[in-house]
C-alpha cells in the first residue's frame, strides 16, 4: 500500500539573501512559514512545485517539506524544518534574530 | 612563508573576475542554478540551511598577521562578526550574501588567500601538521612539499574531475598531528641513509566507510614526490568507481582491488610518468623552500616565564596544557584554544582574530597556524613573552587551558548550519564542555579527545575520537551513537560502537558515565583514557551505559 500523503509546504532559499522562504497560495514567497500555502492534496503537490520552480531565477532548491496545520498556519513536523524556520541553536541568528528586530 | 608571484596574483584576480561575472549572470537569469552551482562550488560557495557559506582555504594551516586580519575583516564586514575554523584547515563564513561574495573573494585575494578547490571532486587543500616548522620532534618542515603539491594540483587539467574529492595530508614528524592515516593520501617525511623521502600512505578516510590508510611505499625519494602522486592519481582515475558516489573514494578503490594490486599499478605508472619530469619541479621546490626559511630565533633569558610559572597558578595551568616543545632554545609553541567552555568549537570573533594577529606580529615572528583541531597556534614564541601573551589572551576570552582535554572538542556545524546534517553537533559539544567544567574534573581526566559529527559524512572526525559521537535522525528525532577507542594519532584506529544510540537529552549523561567508568577503572592518574580503553576493552563501558541490558543477561 502506498504511504498516506502528509500535508506539505513548498520551501526554498532566496537567491540573493540565501535565507529560507516559503511559497504562498498567491504564487509569491514569504519568509514566514505560517503564511505558506499548506498543500493537503497529493495531486496538487507536484503541480504547485512546478509553479514554484517557474521562479527559479529568484530562488534556489525548491522542495516539498512535510508540515501540519496549526492555529496560526502551517507548522513543521520535523526538527530540520523547525531549525530552518528558526535559525541555529548556538547563536540568536537567522529568522529568530530577524523577528526580534521587527 | 610562501609569497605569491605575479603569475599567482594574476591567476587569482582572473578567477575572481570570472566568478563575479558568473554571479551577475546567475542574478540576471542567464545561468540556471544547475549551471551556476558547480561554478560557485569551485569557488568555495555552498548553500546551507539558513544562508550561503563561504569556505576559505588556509593552505597547510599557515597564515601571516595580515591574512589573519583579512579573515577578521570578512567576518565583520560581510558576515555576523565571526568565522568558523574547520577540521580541514579552512575557515567558513556562515552568513554571506550572494552579491557580496565576489567582494569577499577580492578582499582575500589582496592578501593571497582564496577559496579555490575547497569543494568539488578535485585535490583539496593539502593539510599539514599545525606545528610544522616549529616542533622539536620534527625531521623537516613539510610545508614546502604541501605548497609544491598545491601549485601542481591547482587547476591541473587531469585532476579537475576526479571520481571524488581527494584529500592529502602531510607531516614531518613521527608524532602524527595531521591525521595522515585518515586521508586519501598521507605523507610523512622520513629519513633513510641520510636522505629525505616520504612514507606514502593511501586509502584512509572517514565518512560512511571509515578506513585507516595503508602503506603504499615505505620510502619514496623526495625528488619523486610529484610523479609518484601523479601515478597514484592515474591509477585512481583508471580503477576508481564512478558508478556509485559512495564507492568512489580511493579508500574503496584500494580495499576493493587490494593494496598489492594498487601498489603494482602505481609503480608501473610511475615508471612512465617519472620520465616526463625534467627536474623543473625540483627547481620550483628549491624556490618554494626559500619562502619557508625559519625566522632568526632570538636568544634571551627565560626568567619572566619561570617567575610567572612559579607564582601564577592560572598561567601555570595554561602553560602545562597549551604549550609544546619548540625546536629552538628558549622558545615554545603556544596553542590558543578557541574552545572556551560552552562556546562553539572553532568559532572566533573578528576581535579575537585581530588580537591573535597582533600577538603574532608583536611576539610570534609574524606566524600563525590553524589546527585541524580547530584551534589557533603561535608556532614561534620566546618563553619570556608568554606571560604577556597569556595576559592579553585572558582579556579576550582566549586563555582557556584545555588543550587535549575533554572540552577541546572537535564538532562539525551539524544541523545548526549544514544542509546534509541529520542532527545537531554544536550544542552537544557546548553542553559536554560546560558540564565537565562544572564538575571541575577536566584536568583530573587528562588527555581525552571527543569528536562529534552531525551525519555520516564524518566531518567532525568522530570515528577517530577517543569518544566519538555521531548524530542521526531516528524516526524524526535526534539520536546519538557513541564509539569508543578511535584514535587520530600515529596509532590511528577507528572507534567501535557501544550499542544503541542515545536521545539528545541523554547524550551528555552517557558521556559522563563513560568518563566515570574510566576514572574508576584506570590503573593510575597517568593512564589516559585511550590507554585504559585498550587495556580493559568495551565491557565496563557497556555495563555503565546499558545497565538494563546487563541485568537481562544476568
Ligand atoms: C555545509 C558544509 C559541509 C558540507 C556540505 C560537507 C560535506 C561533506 C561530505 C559530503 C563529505 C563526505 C565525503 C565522502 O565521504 O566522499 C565530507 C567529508 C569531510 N568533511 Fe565536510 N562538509 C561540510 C562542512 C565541513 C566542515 C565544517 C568540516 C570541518 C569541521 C568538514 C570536514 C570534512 C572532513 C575532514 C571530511 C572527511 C571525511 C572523510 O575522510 O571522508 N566539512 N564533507
Ligand atoms: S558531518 Fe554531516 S552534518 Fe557535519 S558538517 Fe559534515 S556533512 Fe554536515
Amino acid at each position: 500500500m502506498a504511504r498516506a500523503f502528509t500535508p506539505k509546504v513548498i520551501t526554498a532559499n532566496d537567491l540573493l539573501e540565501g535565507d529560507v522562504i516559503y511559497f504562498t497560495a498567491q504564487d509569491t514567497w514569504t519568509r514566514d512559514l505560517s503564511e505558506a500555502e499548506l498543500i493537503t492534496d497529493e495531486a496538487d503537490a507536484q503541480l504547485r512545485l512546478i509553479e514554484a520552480e517557474k521562479q527559479n531565477i529568484k530562488i534556489v532548491g525548491a522542495y516539498l517539506a512535510d508540515a501540519k496545520a496549526g492555529p496560526n498556519g502551517p507548522e513543521p513536523t520535523h526538527f530540520r524544518e523547525e531549525f530552518r524556520r528558526t535559525g541555529p541553536s548556538n547563536y540568536f541568528h537567522g529568522k529568530q534574530e530577524a523577528e526580534a528586530n521587527v | 612563508m610562501y609569497k605569491y608571484n605575479e603569475f599567482d596574483e594574476a591567476f587569482l584576480a582572473e578567477r575572481n573576475a570570472q566568478f563575479r561575472a558568473q554571479v551577475e549572470r546567475r542574478i540576471d537569469g542567464s545561468l540556471t542554478e544547475e549551471e551556476f552551482r558547480p561554478l560557485r562550488l569551485m569557488n568555495g560557495v555552498y548553500l546551507q540551511l539558513h544562508a550561503y557559506m563561504l569556505r576559505v582555504a588556509i593552505p597547510y594551516g599557515t597564515l601571516n598577521p595580515n591574512q589573519m586580519r583579512a579573515l577578521a575583516l570578512l567576518a565583520e564586514k560581510w558576515d555576523k562578526g565571526y568565522g568558523h575554523f574547520t577540521t580541514r584547515q579552512n575557515i567558513q563564513y556562515n552568513w554571506p550574501k550572494l552579491r557580496d561574495l565576489p567582494d569577499m573573494l577580492d578582499a582575500l585575494g589582496e592578501v593571497g588567500l582564496h577559496a579555490i578547490q575547497t569543494s568539488g571532486n578535485t585535490i583539496r587543500n593539502t593539510t599539514a601538521d599545525h606545528f610544522a616548522g616549529a616542533a622539536a620532534d620534527e625531521l623537516t618542515d613539510p610545508r614546502p612539499y604541501a605548497e609544491l603539491i598545491r601549485q601542481w594540483s591547482t587547476d591541473h587539467p587531469e585532476f579537475q574531475f576526479l571520481g571524488r574529492k581527494f584529500k592529502i595530508a602531510i607531516t614531518g614528524s613521527d608524532t602524527d598531528r595531521a591525521v595522515i592515516r585518515a586521508h586519501d593520501v598521507g605523507l610523512q617525511v622520513v629519513e633513510k641513509d641520510g636522505k629525505l623521502g616520504f612514507k606514502v600512505i593511501v586509502g584512509g578516510g572517514l565518512g560512511r566507510t571509515p578506513m585507516i590508510g595503508q602503506v603504499l611505499r615505505e620510502f619514496l625519494p623526495q625528488a619523486d614526490l610529484l610523479p609518484y602522486l601523479e601515478a597514484v592519481l592515474t591509477v585512481y582515475n583508471v580503477l576508481g568507481r564512478r558508478d556509485n558516489k559512495y564507492k568512489a573514494r580511493i579508500k574503496i578503490t584500494v580495499s576493493e582491488n587490494g593494496i598489492d594490486t594498487y601498489r603494482a599499478m602505481t609503480e608501473e605508472a610511475f615508471l612512465t610518468i617519472r620520465g616526463q619530469y625534467d627536474g623543473t619541479d625540483q627547481q620550483l621546490l628549491e624556490e618554494i623552500k626559500a619562502h619557508f626559511q625559519a625566522p632568526e630565533f632570538r636568544s634571551a633569558p627565560t626568567d619572566a616565564f619561570d617567575t610567572a610559572y612559579a607564582n601564577d597558578p592560572v598561567f601555570r595551568a595554561w602553560a602545562d596544557t597549551n604549550l609544546h616543545a619548540h625546536r629552538a632554545e628558549g622558545h615554545a609553541i603556544a596553542t590558543i584554544s578557541i574552545k572556551a567552555h560552552g562556546a562553539t568549537p572553532g568559532d572566533a570573533s573578528a576581535e579575537q582574530i585581530r588580537v591573535m594577529a597582533d600577538l603574532a606580529e608583536q611576539y610570534g615572528y609574524g606566524e600563525l597556524r590553524i589546527s585541524h583541531q580547530q584551534n589557533v597556534i603561535l608556532p614561534h614564541v620566546h618563553k619570556s613573552d608568554l606571560p604577556a601573551i597569556h595576559a592579553k589572551l585572558k582579556e579576550h576570552g582566549l586563555a582557556t587551558a584545555n588543550l587535549g582535554l575533554i572540552s577541546d572538542i572537535i564538532a562539525c556545524p551539524g544541523m545548526d548550519y549544514c544542509n546534509l546534517a541529520t542532527a545537531r553537533s554544536i550544542p552537544v559539544a557546548q553542553e559536554i564542555a560546560t558540564r565537565f567544567d562544572e564538575l571541575k574534573l577536566e584536568h583530573d581526566i587528562g588527555h581525552l579527545q571527543i569528536k562529534i559529527s552531525g551525519c555520516i559524512n564524518a566531518c567532525g572526525h568522530h570515528h577517530v575520537g577517543h569518544i566519538g559521537i555521531l548524530g542521526l535522525d531516528r524516526a524524526g528525532v535526534e539520536n546519538y551513537q557513541i564509539t569508543l577507542g578511535g584514535d587520530a594519532s600515529e596509532n590511528a584506529a577507528i572507534g567501535t560502537r557501544t550499542g544503541p544510540g542515545f536521545a539528545y537529552d541523554e547524550i551528555v549523561p552517557a558521556v559522563e558515565r563513560i568518563v566515570e567508568t574510566y576514572l574508576s577503572v584506570r590503573e593510575n592518574a597517568e593512564e589516559t583514557f585511550i590507554e585504559t580503553y585498550r587495556r580493559v576493552g568495551m565491557d565496563p563501558f557497556k555495563a555503565a551505559l546499558y545497565p538494563e541490558a546487563q541485568k537481562k543477561v544476568a
